[in-house]
């Protein structure tokens, strides 16, 4: 658990990178497919050092989809390195069949996610990606939310067997995890002390998962307990700490740099409702308009994904339980 | 690695073997589509020919090696024509032929579209314009392991306007993969009209050629041509190969041939009783004859 004052580490992006020359050299049977994207998906280091272990595929990602489905059935580990908004959109109906539907264990790396790319518009942004896929079986879901995260979910993809997607953004995270903290896909991680009630649980995913942190330092300062989640997996979806979590707190907030429509929040809602946990509940995500432009951190701040701006929709929401 | 194999010509009793079986596949086809009242008649009676001698004399793929790594593939991209891949793979003892009676039934594997619930079937399709890109990566995965597979798809015309393929044709050609062996069931007629009505995709050969295919025409109903070019791949080294076999929808049984009502028409129960008496008759033909047509 790390501590209040937390330290910068890398980009998610240079630590997939990173991680990926670490596995292709003791693994030849590691690829990575680009769809002209290896600068943006920091793989240049990677090409120049494993040139048999890249393929480029061009500016074509329907076809790029389709050829790591068939070089994956034929036992290739197959990384696909391509920005999240064009990967999960442009070749949906490849990850669909071709991946998901035909069982081929590819892994689908969604770079640059979310608003990372906030000022160059909605054609760059995937706020779609968690909704499209969640309604898509057998392909599971994850968002890191810093380094940590990143090389431990890097490194259960290589070998993992099903298809995967696992998405991220380029900005330098802050760490929230040591290095003794157990990681399995399918765990969320409470970076929260353990207790038997909360005020406040704070439910998020990939990059917003530090904001939601930070605000339980601010919560704490004025007596409000909080238990913050990294659900780095949103499928398959940690029912039993979701329920735990809601269980023992007063209200709930879902944070995500997604649509605020089929990500997170609306699968903590379903799965809170169905199983009769009842809380008031606030879905803090990208709202369904159309989407300001500018960098993530103004984006974020823009929709309240913020530590400041999250404590106050905590506040709300416990005068508004208490009243 | 080597692909060329050396070619020597196929006798006349194989010719007449491999006659017998599309008959008997075209049976097969008619009966399991009688049989659940749905299917693709016309496109799997028109593919039905490359099929067999892909499976009954070019390619290494059994239920004894499927599982191995070392053997040829095959994406049956236009998947629409399930009915030709199982009658065929039933032949081969992937799985017994009683199965096929439960094509498109309740739950069962055997459904309108391949997939990998069926032994032999190598990828899940149906949406169209998915196989090539398959194959792609199934040749550069030999490739890169050098490996001599080789990768067969079988797509339709209608497909092609599909854009995935034309991504999937720059991607075969800039890798060089003369293992990947793409062939078209070119019957010109799509659930619309004439292919050439519906999206003039022509000149089809110019096309490939300029993507990068070494580009071969064959009469796709005919066993004997399709065994003589599809013996001898690649046709080209270094380059992915192409064949444009020309096929007629419906071939075998007259009243279907070249009918667009028959793209998945099911028959009646006296149109089955005609088609069953036409194959019959093949069949006799067959015998008084070397098989040629």
């Amino acid at each position: 658990m790390g501590g209040f004052n937390l330290q910068i580490g890398k980009t998610n992006l240079d630590t997939f990178a990173q991680t990926l020359m670490e596995l292709a050299a003791i693994d030849r049977d590691i690829l990575v497919l680009t769809s002209d994207s290896r600068g943006s998906g920091r793989v240049t280091p990677f090409a120049e050092k494993f040139p048999e272990q890249i393929v480029e595929m061009g500016i074509a990602e329907q076809n790029l989809v389709g050829v790591a489905a068939g070089l994956a059935s034929a036992g290739k580990k197959v990384f696909v390195v391509s920005p999240a908004c064009f990967l999960t959109a442009r070749a949906l109906e490849q990850i669909k069949n071709d991946v998901a539907y035909s069982d081929h264990p590819v892994k689908l790396i969604g770079i640059s996610a979310g608003v990372s790319y906030g000022s160059l518009g909605t054609t760059h942004h995937s706020l779609h990606d968690f909704a499209a896929l969640q309604a898509i079986n057998n392909i599971d879901i994850l968002a890191p939310a810093d380094n940590f995260e990143t090389i431990r979910a890097i490194r259960a993809a290589v070998n993992y067997p099903r298809p995967i997607y696992i998405r991220f953004g380029k900005k330098a995270m802050p760490n929230l995890h040591t290095p003794d903290t157990h990681f399995e896909i399918g765990k969320a991680i409470q970076l929260t002390p353990e207790r038997e009630k909360y005020d406040v649980a704070l439910i998020a995913t990939g990059e917003t998962v530090a904001p939601a942190f930070m605000v339980s330092q601010i919560l704490t300062e004025q007596g409000v307990s909080s238990c913050v989640l990294s659900l780095h997996t949103l499928r398959p979806f940690d029912e039993n700490a979701v329920e735990r979590a809601a269980a023992r707190s007063e209200v709930v907030i879902t944070v995500e740099e997604h649509s605020v429509n089929g990500g997170l929040g609306s699968r903590v809602a379903s799965f809170l409702m169905q199983a009769g946990v009842f809380r008031p509940l606030r879905i803090v995500g990208i709202p369904d308009e159309h989407t300001i432009t500018g960098s993530q951190g103004e984006i974020f701040n823009h929709y309240g994904i913020s530590a400041q701006a999250l404590a106050q929709t905590a506040l709300h929401l416990l005068e508004k339980e208490a009243a | 690695m080597t692909l060329t194999k050396i070619s020597h010509p196929i006798s006349l009793e194989k010719i007449r073997l491999l006659v017998s079986k599309s008959i008997q596949y075209r049976r097969a086809i008619l009966k399991l589509i009688y049989t659940a009242k749905a299917g693709h008649t016309g496109g799997s009676l028109s593919c039905v020919d490359i099929l067999n001698v892909l499976y009954n004399h070019v390619m290494d793929i059994t239920p004894q090696n499927f599982n191995q790594v070392n053997r040829d593939r095959y994406v049956h991209s236009k998947g629409h024509s399930v009915e030709a891949l199982y009658a065929v793979l039933a032949d081969k003892g992937f799985f017994s032929t009683e199965l096929l009676d439960n094509v498109e039934k309740y739950c069962s594997d055997f459904i309108g579209h391949p997939t990998r619930s069926v032994l032999g079937i190598e990828q899940n399709t149906g949406a169209l314009g998915h196989g090539l890109s398959v194959a792609v990566g199934m040749a550069l995965a030999a490739k890169k392991d050098g490996r001599s597979d080789r990768i067969f798809t079988i797509m339709g015309d209608g497909e092609l306007t599909e854009g995935s393929i034309w991504e999937a044709s720059a991607s075969a050609a800039h890798y060089r993969l003369d293992n990947l062996i793409a062939i078209i069931d070119h019957n010109t007629l799509q659930i619309t009209g004439r292919t050439e009505h519906v999206m003039n995709m022509e000149p089809l050969e110019a096309k490939f050629t300029a993507f990068g295919f070494a580009v071969r025409h064959v009469d796709g109903n005919n066993v004997e041509e399709l065994v003589n070019l599809l013996e001898n791949v690649p046709f080209e080294p270094g380059k992915p190969n192409l064949v444009l076999a020309h096929t007629i929808k419906g071939k075998g049984i007259s009243y279907m041939e070249d009918q667009i009502q028959w793209h998945h028409r099911v028959p009646t129960d006296s149109e089955y009783a005609a088609a069953m008496l036409e194959l019959d008759a093949a069949e006799k033909h067959l015998e008084k004859t070397d098989g040629r047509f």
